[in-house]
């Protein structure tokens, strides 16, 4: 589904983020990246889908070399990954309805179908019966499950998130962390980065351990 | 195909949202009171052309023949004048129909009707084949029959260099006008590009194609431009409404039912189509400039 092979990320001004990082995450996977903050995991997740272009080696996503990747082709790609950010990244000038459904509306999905599809991913996240609310009313916990619920409405094959628990109490944390395992059991592949180790442990799954750029 | 009906409808309802906001319609009426200037000047010049009227801009000589010449006479000068080198149009004009045209000036026909008999003689109207009509004129006024010979070329072409003049004037404020409405575009949808910022940056992360992005700020440029437009219209049959007012009272003085013209449908047509049209371009610029500079980090 996803592989690296002698990746180097160098940022201009010469600070290297990743030096020949390769692995490969199969189909129906789920692995945890973890790795001190500075360790290049944010860096990592940017090079799947193309929000950065690596320096040299190949990040192959779905078949496609993504580093090659036109620039109109990009949207596309970003259509079959779900993305979760540590900062959510919500719209805050709308509800949480029309934070759901924002993916399906800007690919042209059939208003109907659309709000059915939003409204199933909002139950899935347990926010169905806040999609009325201004995304500001939510708890931090639960504005990180709108932001999966926004990942997941398209069914992309392949989600990512960056520090989904960062700025989330345990009880919270936990919670967010179930509904990827529960999305990972129905066959999507799963890449979570984080530094909370003790809650890696409890899943007992692959992890990927990134220090200053490089997987040991 | 039907998504990307649907995705044209979102952005054009998207577009009409955000015009039809305070700021919006404040932009939209700054592109209007710009429009109305050349709109407005256009629909004068057009009504004073009118004013001047028939008056044709071809070097013409009028011949007037003798009150007692005969129709024989008349036929044979004609025939005289079409075989000279130097004329390349005869139009003879019989006095009843000098008459008859007469009558149909304002004014006139009270005049004509209470002189009982038709005053005027039988005429020529010659256009010349060159630009210099006196020598031509001297040798027409020694033809046998004629009375008047006269050269109309002088006012005709100070009318017509002043009419050029007008219309080069408006067309260099056009110009200049239209140069605004693209930078008042450029400046909204740079602005609103920027309130939008987040917005965008998260569509382009969840997978919006470019195109998708910039649509509702083309729909906003090219809205924003005609609907200042229809605010020009609106300030030009404002304005010549008011002028008539006191148009009428001096026309009516002269016995003329003349007026101000609004301007013809394609003459709207075409305002409201430059408008949006420079509106659209106004997007385009700014959307090709400032939309590059937001790329998820």
């Amino acid at each position: 589904m996803v592989s690296f092979s002698a990746v180097a990320k160098r940022y201009p001004g010469g600070k290297t983020a990743l030096e020949s990082v390769s692995f490969a995450l199969e189909a129906g996977e789920l692995a945890f990246l973890i790795g001190r903050s500075g360790a290049g995991k944010s860096t990592l997740l940017k090079l799947i889908p193309a929000i950065e272009r690596p320096t040299s080696g190949a990040v192959i996503v779905n078949g496609q070399n993504v580093g090659a990747l036109k620039r109109a082709a990009i949207p596309y790609l970003r259509r079959n990954i779900g993305l979760v950010f540590q900062d959510q990244k919500l719209l805050y000038d709308r509800s949480v309805f029309d934070n759901a459904v924002l993916p399906l509306t800007l690919s042209g999905q059939p208003l109907q179908e659309a709000a059915r599809r939003a409204r199933a991913a909002l139950d899935k996240v347990g926010l169905l019966a806040r999609e009325k609310s201004n995304p500001i009313e939510l708890s931090g916990g639960e504005q990180q499950r709108l932001a999966i619920a926004r990942a997941v409405v398209n069914r992309p094959a392949l989600l990512i998130a960056d520090e989904p628990t960062a700025n989330l109490d345990a009880e919270s944390a936990a919670k967010v962390l179930d509904i990827f395992i529960a999305f990972n059991q129905v066959g999507v592949t799963v890449l979570i980065a984080t530094h909370d180790l003790a809650l890696v442990g409890r899943y007992g799954k692959r992890v990927l351990h990134l220090a200053e750029g490089r997987l040991s | 195909m039907r998504a990307w009906l649907r995705q044209h409808a979102a952005a054009l309802r998207t577009a009409m949202q955000r015009l039809w906001r305070p700021s919006g319609l404040a932009s939209a009426l700054v592109i209007g009171i710009a429009v109305s200037l050349p709109a407005g000047g256009y629909a004068l010049l057009e009504s004073l052309r009118t004013l001047a009227g028939r008056a044709t801009l071809e070097p013409q000589i009028s011949l007037f023949l003798r009150p007692d010449a005969k129709r024989a006479e008349a036929d044979a000068l004609g025939r005289a004048l079409r075989a000279d080198p130097r004329v390349s149009k005869v139009r003879f004009v019989p006095r009843e129909e000098a008459l008859k045209q007469l009558s149909a000036v304002e004014g006139m026909g009270e005049v004509i009707a209470s002189l009982g008999r038709n005053p005027l003689p039988d005429a020529f109207v010659v256009t010349a084949s060159e630009k210099t009509l006196e020598p031509l004129a001297a040798d027409l006024a020694r033809l046998p029959g004629v009375a008047h010979v006269q050269a109309d070329s002088a006012w005709a072409h100070r009318l017509g260099a002043l009419e050029r003049l007008g219309r080069l004037g408006l067309w260099l404020l056009a110009a200049l006008l239209g140069a605004g409405l693209v930078a008042v575009t450029f400046n909204t949808i740079r602005l609103q590009i920027l309130t939008q910022r987040d917005e965008i940056e998260v569509s382009k992360l969840i997978g919006a194609t470019d195109a998708f992005i910039r649509r509702p700020f083309y729909y906003l440029g090219l809205l924003q431009g005609a609907a200042g437009g229809v605010f020009a219209l609106a300030i030009v049959a404002g304005l010549l409404a008011a002028l008539n007012i006191e148009v009428r009272s001096l026309a009516d003085s002269y016995g003329s039912s003349f007026r101000l013209a609004f301007l013809s449908a394609t003459g709207a047509g075409v305002v409201l189509a430059l408008a949006g049209g420079l509106g659209w371009l106004g997007a385009h610029l700014s959307v090709s400039r400032h939309l590059r500079e937001i790329e998820p980090r």
